[in-house]
């Protein structure tokens, strides 16, 4: 280390875009994530609250097993194990995109589901039975019930706890480095170990990280201010 | 799989142990429950912190638990592999940094949920004890942190099964722990990848549905206690 603290190799350069696009790729992850986890995670939430068993049954399950592994040791399943269990002509498809990628996003989306699903099930138990029975009195099916009066208010509670899922999900998208997807941490181990300048790529990474997670945090606070009813 | 199983099953339990250094599922629980035996106290240290009425002790404090909050488990064991040679001044064994890694975060978290016990303790239990002639310090030690540790017991058991997953991350550093050994099976056999990563999900699953079965019913446990 020729300097105390010199971060302008981190400004500017080949490091410097690689720590872009690393941030960048794990923007990407945690964005498509988010969107198909919140989808995934009220349909598993409305499956486990069905009036039907089985649905009730398959939901807890997901839940449970999914909630009860390590996130790293499902990434090494769908980018390891999965492939063993797919049709070829899929996997040469696969194998000729971006695999790890896709790996990395779908074990990340039903890790994040399971928790989300948690969440969005304690907001809808939050609303008070009476609702879906005049619901359910109005003519409404179970569905029908469920988009149109539960949801709307229950979503609007959930914002804090989701708002939190957001953020454990922008963290542990950095496990996708372990299946050489090159997000945040991927590429600050890379400038890490061609630089040597351990402490300067540490504290560009973590300041990225704090920065994004204050910004999830005040942008949830406006829109929790913004979306509570008059 | 059976097969699998029969011929790497004391490998997966502990690694090369008793001939080399002790591995797999063992060193999985070691790391886990090292790492809670300090996170602990250091999380009561950080809640007390975080509640404390002197701010030059409470704003560090909560800068401190805030930013390792904020940041992945994976960020926190790299810094731990840069600082902690240089603030112990000798190479220590990886697990060793990881133990530390993993008690430095694991307390920042447990701070958070101390500090909801301690909250959660009435403000009348603190005046009848400085009633009784305590100090500040016996009304912390004797009153206020039995009570707010025995409300959080469950959550507590919810952090170690959040640990046992988190050892996992001893893969991306090299730690021949469960996760690492069966990626090396994995290496060494090729073609039963599926398998090998079940196997330990299914390992991983007993363990910390177990767990979360026992906190589960301790949380009903205790709310029995105050009906």
């Amino acid at each position: 280390m020729d300097k105390p603290l010199d971060l302008s190799f981190l400004l500017s350069g080949q490091y410097h875009d690689a720590l872009v696009a690393g941030l960048v790729t794990t923007l990407e992850l945690s964005g498509l994530v988010a969107v198909v986890a919140l989808a995934l995670g009220v349909l598993v939430a409305v499956m486990r609250l069905a009036p039907t068993a089985p649905l009730r049954w398959i939901a807890a399950a997901f839940i449970e097993v999914i909630r009860n592994t390590p996130l790293l040791v499902q990434l090494l399943f769908w980018y390891f194990g999965a492939p063993q269990l797919l049709p070829q002509r899929l996997l040469d498809w696969l194998y000729a995109g971006n695999f790890e990628f896709v790996a990395a996003f779908v074990g990340l989306a039903l890790y994040t589901a399971a928790f989300v699903a948690e969440d969005i099930r304690s907001g809808i138990r939050a609303i008070p039975r009476t609702q879906m029975e005049a619901a359910r009195a109005c003519g409404m099916h179970f569905v029908q019930s469920m988009r149109l009066v539960i949801l709307p208010q229950a979503l609007r509670a959930m914002v804090p706890a989701l708002t939190n899922q957001l953020l454990n999900l922008l963290k542990n998208s950095s496990l996708a480095m372990a299946i050489g997807v090159a997000e945040l941490m991927y590429q600050t181990r890379e400038i890490e170990s061609y630089t040597f300048r351990s402490f300067e790529s540490f504290a560009a990474a973590t300041a990225i990280y704090l920065v994004l997670s204050i910004l999830i945090t005040i942008a949830a606070a406006g829109f929790e201010r913004r979306s509570k009813p008059a | 799989m059976l097969e699998i199983l029969r011929e790497n099953w004391l490998y997966l339990l502990v690694g090369r142990y008793p001939e080399g250094p002790l591995g797999g599922l063992a060193l999985t629980l070691v790391l886990a429950s090292v790492s809670l035996a300090l996170a602990l106290p250091g999380g009561v240290l950080l809640a007390l912190g975080r509640v404390s009425h002197r701010r030059w002790l409470r704003w560090p404090v909560s800068a401190f638990v805030f930013t390792v909050r904020g940041l992945p488990l994976i960020m926190v064991i790299f810094w731990a592999y840069f600082l902690v040679p240089i603030a112990l001044g000798v190479a220590v064994p990886g697990y060793v940094t990881m133990i530390y890694a993993l008690a430095f975060f694991t307390a920042a978290y447990l701070a958070e949920i101390i500090r909801a016990g301690i909250e959660a303790v009435p403000r009348g239990q603190i005046e009848a004890a400085h009633s009784l002639g305590l100090d500040r310090f016996h009304t912390t030690l004797r009153v206020v942190l039995p009570q707010a540790l025995r409300n959080v017991i469950p959550s507590l058991v919810n952090q170690f099964v959040s640990l046992t997953k988190d050892t996992s991350l001893a893969f991306i550093v090299g730690i021949n722990e469960l996760t690492y050994a069966a990626s090396q099976i994995n290496n060494r056999t090729l073609n039963h990848p599926a398998e090998i990563f079940a196997l330990v999900a299914v390992t991983y699953f007993l363990i910390c549905y177990g767990l979360t079965a026992y906190s589960r019913y301790l949380e009903r446990r205790l709310a029995w206690g105050h009906r």
